[in-house]
């Protein structure tokens, strides 16, 4: 029983009191830059989601076997392996968007999460658990992701993933969309935002 | 001039952090003093000047299709384009590591100022972006290659000082509301700082 509690927590922690990209701060870089769209941000919540789980599974499986003095390298290239899968698949199945994300799917090595999950998880557990640590982990930074990227859409654009959303009587009456949504820098402040309120409402994480 | 031209963009307009958000989390982790941020950004340069020609070698005489025909005939066929990304991975820990050993054997003082960080280079994505965007955009020669590494290691040292500077002061002079206290803030000043290095968009020399 109290293991199924524990997994229970592991599982659902990351989504909001230990949320990967706002409270632990980590894969800001690509959770940033695949923003400006909503179908994007999902495709690469997903392919985080996979690369994370399967290769939390399969460092928990090899732990004892590896010399800690090589760990990096090792996970390294299990990560870089499991990316490249991903990266073959998105071009086979859906090309567009692997053109609209270019780099970043390749970032996801060097994304920060996995690294930590890694590090700080599945070299110390199980493969179960660990593989709902890396299906939690990876859907909290799916969350935020989604969120960044639902209000850059439609204020930036007025779409939510390539439909009208806003109607055109909005425009007849002198609505304008925000150009600035679009632009980098906006997903910061977006993210600032969402930060904000999530730390009004849990103030034991506020930092003085 | 075209090679000159591909530095000030990266510095400027290509700038790792404000246009592409690449190398945030250790941007973020350490930009809370002005003196270990330059450390940080001397050590991210340093790779980036040195893994982006290395990896454009690589990527020019072996990964690319048809990258192979210098060996015969026979192999002029090969496209080895799926592996960039792995073999990517591993020049630039296999770097960091000789880096770290190199330079803690011929300057000790430059090794303890830097030591902490250069394990952590492997894993920022500044470096490996670099790598990245130097095999999705096509670059000529291995110049440009080492340019646009020079540009945008020094344009992520700016983005880092700067940003460091004002952390330093925001935290003692200013009343920042609690919860955006610490990081929140800090994405707020990146966002103002990014949106005015927009204004260099254009530049051409």
């Amino acid at each position: 029983m109290a293991e199924k509690i524990k997994n229970k927590t592991v599982f659902f922690n990351p989504f909001s009191k230990n949320n990967p990209v706002i409270v632990q701060i980590l894969g800001i870089c690509s959770a940033l830059s695949v923003t400006a769209k909503l179908e994007p941000a999902i495709v690469m919540g997903l392919s985080v989601i996979a690369v994370l789980a399967f290769s939390n599974v399969i460092i928990s499986l090899i732990r004892n076997t590896i010399p800690t003095s090589i760990r990096i390298i090792v996970q390294l290239v299990v990560v870089a392996g499991l990316v490249i899968i991903v990266s073959e698949l998105l071009k086979a199945y859906a090309y567009d968007v692997s053109l609209q994300l270019s780099v970043f799917i390749g970032l996801i090595i060097t994304n920060c999460i996995l690294m930590g999950r890694l590090e700080a998880f599945a070299m110390a557990n199980r493969p179960w658990p660990s593989f709902l640590d890396g299906v939690g982990n990876g859907v909290g930074y799916t969350i935020i992701l989604v969120i960044v990227a639902f209000f850059r859409e439609l204020l930036g654009c007025g779409t939510l993933l390539g439909f009208q959303v806003v109607p055109n009587c909005f425009y007849q009456a002198g609505y304008v969309n925000n150009g600035l949504m679009i632009l980098p820098p906006m997903a910061l402040i977006v993210v600032a935002c969402i930060i904000w309120v999530h730390r009004s409402y849990n103030k034991d994480l506020q930092e003085n | 001039m075209e090679n000159l031209n591909i530095f000030i963009r990266s510095i400027f307009i290509d700038n790792m952090i404000f246009a592409y958000f690449l190398g945030m989390c250790s941007f973020l982790a350490v930009s809370k003093n002005v003196k270990t941020a330059f450390g940080l950004g001397i050590a991210v340069t340093f790779m980036l000047v040195v893994t982006l020609p290395l990896n454009y070698l690589l990527n020019t005489y072996v990964l690319q299709p048809g990258a192979m025909a210098w060996l015969g005939e026979e192999y002029a066929n090969v496209d080895l384009s799926f592996l960039s990304l792995i073999l990517y991975i591993a020049v630039i820990a296999s770097m960091t590591q000789l880096v770290e050993m190199a330079v803690e054997k011929f300057s000790p003082s430059l090794y303890a100022s830097l030591g902490i960080f250069l394990p952590l280079i492997a894993v920022n994505c500044a470096i490996l972006g670099g790598s990245l965007f130097m095999q999705q955009r096509d670059f000529p020669s291995v110049w440009t290659a080492i340019c646009a590494g020079g540009g945008w290691g020094i344009g992520w040292l700016l983005a880092i000082a700067a940003i460091a500077a004002i952390r330093e002061r925001v935290t003692s002079y200013s009343n920042v509301p609690k919860p955006l206290r610490g990081v929140g803030i800090t994405f707020i000043i990146t966002a103002l700082m990014g949106i005015a290095f927009m204004s260099f968009l254009g530049i051409k020399i």
